[in-house]
């Protein structure tokens, strides 16, 4: 085989293989950091009430309601979706969507308690959550681009 | 014009009720923005591109309710609702719907 050969096979393996590791690496990191930041934010929000009881608890006073909306689209990374591609062929539990939509339901939250908390709001309630599947437009569309997942609640100024 | 995803505004009173309103936007994607998320999607995370045009058709379709229960004379909006659905290959309809009422 001529070293010129050699080289294609190299390249046409080897390509793939470092976007499958690289992927690897990046995805992990951003995924430790995103969880990192989101304990951190929900430590600090711990003492905002958002409940998802669609009516207002008789103690308090409301002087003020208003809609507040939080979403995020959140995707795997390139190693994660090939991995749940070979789980597909066995079956069985996909551990790396059901992280990802943990992440994506929290990042929600946390930016619906963030909104309330900006337009001065004491707590939300009713809280709901919508998750919707965006297509990628290339591969005919069978690909999964990402995850919107969508919070909304409405946020309650209170008489204190 | 008050919103609200309760059956009530609370601390007010509804005092008529007009009916549903509804407000929808199909968006697709931009071709910069697909290039960027496509990028964006070998290392996984969050697609900025995305959640922004997202957030964008949102309010666009909530505003559209607004101004439908505005015509009706309503000064509120209660139990907004949203739900997204995708119409077409990279294109997807938000849909904002809820019940306009006139609250004191």
């Amino acid at each position: 085989m001529a070293p010129a050969d050699l080289i294609m096979i190299a390249v046409q393996l080897g390509l793939p293989l470092l976007l499958l590791v690289g992927a690897y690496l990046c995805g992990s990191l951003i995924e430790a950091a995103h969880y990192r930041q989101l304990r951190r934010r929900e430590q600090a929000s711990q003492n905002f009430p958002a409940i998802t009881i669609p009516s207002v608890p008789e103690s308090w006073t409301v002087l003020e309601a208003q809609l507040v909306t939080g979403s995020v689209v959140i995707s795997l990374d390139y190693f994660k979706r090939f991995l749940a591609g070979l789980r597909k062929l066995v079956g069985g539990r996909i551990k790396s969507y059901e992280s990802l939509l943990d992440r994506g339901r929290r990042e929600a939250i946390m930016r619906v308690k963030e909104a309330a908390r900006a337009c001065g709001a004491h707590a939300v309630v009713n809280i709901r959550l919508e998750t919707a599947c965006l297509a990628s437009s290339r591969q005919n569309g069978k690909g999964t681009a990402g995850v919107e997942v969508l919070a909304f609640g409405t946020a309650l100024k209170l008489a204190r | 014009m008050i919103l609200s995803n309760i059956e009530t505004v609370p601390g007010k009173t509804i005092k008529e009720f007009f009916g549903v309103v509804t407000g929808s936007t199909v968006r697709a994607k931009h071709i910069g923005r697909d290039f960027m998320a496509g990028l964006k999607n070998i290392i996984g995370g969050e697609l900025k591109g995305y959640t922004e045009l997202l957030h964008e058709a949102r309010s666009q379709a909530l505003e559209r309710m607004m101004q439908e229960a505005r015509s009706t004379g309503a000064n509120a909006v209660v139990n907004v609702r949203f739900s997204t659905s995708s119409v077409a290959q990279g294109a997807a309809e938000l849909f904002a719907y809820g019940t306009a009422v006139r609250v004191e």
